[in-house]
């Protein structure tokens, strides 16, 4: 076994170019900081996390061409903010996972909380089971792809990139809408205030087709998909409406 | 913050362990909620007469000499054992008629619970402490609820800790706040509920007593419950056979599932469940806003 250079910070050990970090004998903080060891140069580009049970902020802030595995269920904004780094949690997440992301790649093998990718500019989220309520609120430009179902006010006030459920969405789907195209599989239980059913354009199909090969999912068709979109109509204050407030 | 637990088993194959498995699951709740924690457990059940949780502020109480004096007053049988300010009394009569015989006689001493088989052990503190107080750890039964808080409505004492009593095998647990509580009492008030705190949830827990008073089911006190109480909430309530977990309509206050052949347990943060056996392979997920759910032993 040999020490790396991080040792004197964290105590980070790797083994054949793989670090693993065990979170029953080492702290959350030596995890994160030995991943933001890594912003300048990175000399480590495997990580293992080991026994995660559900610790809160598991590699957070990380902006570095990483693979990091968590091996186990994660707690609240697993990999928030990520920068570039792919992120696997093999297991569940609680509430806000990946929120903030600007790039890279977080898959969920397990369930997700709510407010997955919450606020997201970029990168890509795989959700393989079901996702809770407020799925990609505020989205920025990331993209999502749940497997399973999402729950209410999923892309709530979303801004721009692409929420795709291939089971269903729960109530108030996409209320407030701004730009952010979205795709549904299975039923939607209601659409939220300014968020219509929208026709399936052949660019559409292309989007679809193309977030399904970087998602890596092959047992789904685009053309079961139906999209959902902004009407437009709350974007500018309305005279009419001013007896409304 | 604050925090929720529970576990309910699904057959008698970790009743003896109820407690063992308990206590790590309320302890990693503590940093939701440092503040005091307490814990409802069914088990021990009496066939005949009533069982009742009673609680006295000196350590030294004399348990003993009650005893004897309900036995004589009331001209019943009563079995009796301690634990730390509280004392588990079994009467061979009803609710109602020992809780009238304290309120007249020893109106010092609290009734914490009444019912079949309730226990309700409640003391400000680290959730640590409490477990250790009241020896959480040998406990057996079939199903707990437990609550760690963090106190934002009202002070923090014991009166104001959770479980709080709802009726006869009945508590409730509480992690949120609610905004109309205070209009609340002084309707519940008016019906003739009692309050002895400024604490939102025990508002929450006056008005399912009351729908339950007027012949709602607990699934319909739970319904009227929903349109009722304003706030943001998880509930987790008590009953003889098993709990129910309730949560708002707009659901931001966290709450987990997890369910194998043998138990469902369910917690504010994924952290509660880890040290139970198989949860690695137990069915996990989010309960939905506005729905109640109800595991009960038939």
């Amino acid at each position: 076994m040999t020490t790396n250079n991080l040792a004197e910070t964290s105590a980070i050990e790797s083994v054949g170019g793989v670090a693993t970090v065990d979170l029953a004998v080492q702290t959350v903080r030596d995890l994160n900081q030995g991943l933001h060891d890594q912003h300048d140069e990175m000399t480590i580009e495997k990580w293992d996390v080991l026994n995660p049970k559900g610790h809160h902020n598991l590699a957070v802030g990380v902006n570095q061409k990483l693979k990091i595995d968590i091996h186990g269920p994660a707690g609240y904004y697993c990999a928030g903010m990520n920068q570039q780094a792919e992120v696997t949690i093999h297991g569940h997440t609680g509430q806000g996972v990946a929120e903030n992301m600007m790039s890279g790649l977080v898959r969920v093998k397990g369930n997700a909380s709510s407010a997955a990718g919450a606020t997201a500019h970029g990168g890509l989220l795989v959700i393989e089971g079901d996702a809770g309520s407020r799925c990609g609120i505020s989205m920025k430009g990331v993209d999502i792809l749940v497997k399973g179902s999402v729950g209410h006010m999923s892309c709530f006030m979303g801004q721009a990139g692409v929420l795709a459920v291939c089971g269903d969405a729960g109530d108030a789907l996409g209320d407030s809408l701004y730009e952010a195209h979205i795709y549904v599989k299975g039923s939607v239980k209601s659409l939220g205030a300014d968020c219509i059913e929208k026709e399936m354009r052949p660019e559409h199909i292309e989007e679809l087709t193309e977030l399904f090969e970087r998602a890596g999912v092959t047992d789904q068709d685009p053309r079961d998909f139906k999209r959902y979109g902004s009407a437009r109509q709350l974007y500018n204050f309305k005279v009419d409406n001013a007896g409304s407030y | 913050m604050c925090g929720i637990v529970g576990l309910y088993l699904k057959n008698d194959k970790y009743e003896s362990e109820l407690g063992k498995l308990f206590t790590p699951m309320l302890i990693a709740m503590t940093e939701r909620g440092p503040d005091s924690a307490g814990f409802a457990v069914y088990g021990d059940a009496v066939e005949d007469g009533i069982k009742l949780t009673l609680r006295h502020e000196d350590v030294d109480y004399d348990w003993a000499a009650l005893a004897s004096d309900i036995e004589s007053a009331l001209n019943t049988k009563v079995n009796w054992f301690q634990n730390s300010k509280v004392a588990v009394f079994k009467v061979e009569t009803d609710a109602e008629t020992v809780e009238n015989y304290l309120e007249q006689n020893h109106d010092d001493v609290l009734v914490m619970s009444s019912g079949k088989s309730i226990e309700i052990l409640k003391e400000v503190g680290l959730p640590e402490r409490i477990v250790d107080m009241f020896k959480l750890g040998n406990m057996k039964g079939s199903h707990i609820i437990g609550h760690t808080r963090m106190a934002t409505e009202s002070a923090v004492t014991m009166a104001g800790s959770h479980p709080f009593s709802t009726g006869l095998d009945l508590c409730l647990v509480h992690n949120g706040s609610f905004s109309n509580h205070n209009r609340l009492r002084q309707e519940l008030k008016r019906e003739g509920i009692e309050f002895n705190t400024e604490n939102d949830t025990e508002v929450a827990a006056g008005y399912l007593t009351y729908r339950l008073q007027q012949g709602d089911s607990l699934n319909e006190a739970l319904e009227n419950a929903l349109k009722t109480l304003d706030g943001f909430y998880t509930l987790t309530i008590g009953t003889k056979d098993g709990f129910a977990v309730v949560r708002d309509p707009i659901a931001c206050k966290p709450a987990v599932i997890a369910e194998t052949d043998d138990y469902v347990a369910m917690a504010s943060e994924y952290q509660a469940l880890t040290t139970l056996p198989g949860i690695e392979d137990a069915k996990v997920w989010e309960p939905e806003p506005s729905k109640i759910y109800v595991w009960e032993r038939n």
